[in-house]
């Protein structure tokens, strides 16, 4: 691919998303672009560069900007985020809305589902300490073909393997042909929408608790602040942010401080989720 | 170093699965059925055991349950790995002591993960 069209197709990418793709990553462009170009009848990706430059296709370049997002997720990724949430961040929240009743979550990058699945299902554990509750799960991601399949809640084999522990698969899947879907009371306790993180997020009311993990690692510093700061207006004082394992705050969000002993937590630094009781 | 029994009538899934357990640093016993694998663990329990279900002599399931049965049978973490891809299978294995169920075909990323949930890793 000539550097022309590399550098095109990587400005929209980063416009739209926030996904800076390096020169190696080439070959990434070539794999996911040029399937992409067939099924417009397009042989080439010089094509597809000619194309975009010609129509300025709104569709076109939403797909472009689609097929370079990397979905890779499991069910309870990492473990342990999901234990401090069950047992660190929850029961501070229970007493602390004790009087209003309501959890807001918010899964920032949901890809495929599992994460929001991952959660609904731990929540559903804890049901008989929330009796009367009402809990909010929302769902996002800027890739409209991954929201589909999370809504539908059908994983193959190998995915209900990785990360999901047996006794979750009895309670809580059916067995569908050769898939596994998730059941109608999980997938009613989340709610899907497209939503882009560059986007303004202000509007979507306050939550409690945010997930956005494994997706700002692929955006430039810059972004990441904006991404981060919007996060903050939109998080609870005393809410818990979770990022992702190679993910952190520090040096490049002020308005975050970790959370003693909780690797992967964030709170406000206005005041805050408190350190571990435990 | 934890020792961990793979009782499979394949030569070859052996071996894919020793080549992965010892990289992940277990100690590896092979048995090809369940009364091999009695005999093994009648010797020295181990600390897990990878089991298929299929197997000629004694299956997965019968070994399983002499196994949980048996004098200090109840300590060994066991972790069916087996074609029987299905819940009737699955809720039998769990009612019968099994404390983890792999579906073949299972790679790397499935024992790590697998392995871990279950605290052996
Ligand atoms: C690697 S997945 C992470 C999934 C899950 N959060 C996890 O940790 O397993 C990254 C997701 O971020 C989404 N994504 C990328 N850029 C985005 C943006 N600007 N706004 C919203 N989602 C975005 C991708 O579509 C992809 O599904």
């Amino acid at each position: 691919m000539n550097s022309q069209d590399f550098q095109l197709f990587g400005e929209i990418v980063k416009s739209r998303s926030g996904l800076v793709l390096t020169e190696e990553k080439v070959y990434l462009l070539e794999s996911r672009l040029v399937p992409l170009a067939r099924r417009r009848g397009l042989e080439s990706l010089e094509a597809l560069a000619d194309e975009v430059r010609r129509t300025q296709d709104e569709r076109l370049l939403n797909e472009i900007t689609e097929a370079m997002t990397t979905n890779e997720t499991f069910f309870f990724r990492d473990t342990k985020p999901f234990d401090i949430f069950r047992d660190v961040v929850l029961p501070q929240l229970l007493k602390a809305r004790a009087a209003k009743k309501s959890l807001r979550i918010w899964t920032a990058a949901c890809s495929t589902g599992q994460e929001p699945y991952s959660i609904a299902m731990l929540l559903k554990e804890e049901a008989a300490k929330m009796a009367g509750w009402r809990v909010e799960i929302l769902a996002t991601d800027i890739s409209t073909e991954v929201l589909e399949k999370a809504k539908a809640g059908l994983y193959s084999q190998f995915e209900v393997q990785r990360g999901l522990p047996i006794q979750l698969l009895m309670k809580h899947f059916q067995q569908v042909g050769e898939m596994w879907q998730i059941d109608s009371s999980i997938r009613a306790m989340v709610k899907f929408a497209p939503k882009n993180l560059l986007e303004d997020l202000g509007g979507m009311g306050q939550f409690d608790v945010v997930f956005c993990r494994n997706v700002l690692i692929y955006f430039d510093q810059p972004t990441k602040g904006k991404v981060l700061d919007q996060v903050h207006n939109i998080l609870a004082e005393d809410g818990a942010l979770f990022l992702g394992g190679a993910e952190t705050v520090l040096g490049i969000c002020d308005s975050f401080k970790p959370v003693d002993g909780q690797r992967g937590v964030y709170t406000s630094v206005k005041g805050g989720l408190m350190a571990a009781a435990s | 170093m934890p020792s961990c029994l793979i009782v499979d009538d394949s030569k070859v899934v052996r071996m894919v699965a020793r080549r992965i357990l010892e990289d992940l640093s277990f100690g590896i016993l092979e048995a090809e059925d369940g009364k091999g694998a009695l005999t093994t663990c009648q010797e020295k329990m181990p600390d897990v055991i990878l089991l298929d279900w299929n197997m000629p002599v004694m299956n997965g399931i019968d070994f399983l349950r002499t196994l949980r049965s048996s004098e200090n049978g109840d300590q060994p973490v066991v972790i069916f790995c087996t074609t029987e891809n299905d819940m009737a299978h699955i809720r039998e294995a769990i009612s019968a002591g099994a404390n983890e169920y792999i579906m073949k075909p299972f790679d790397r990323a499935i024992i790590e993960a697998k392995f871990s949930q279950v605290g052996v890793l």
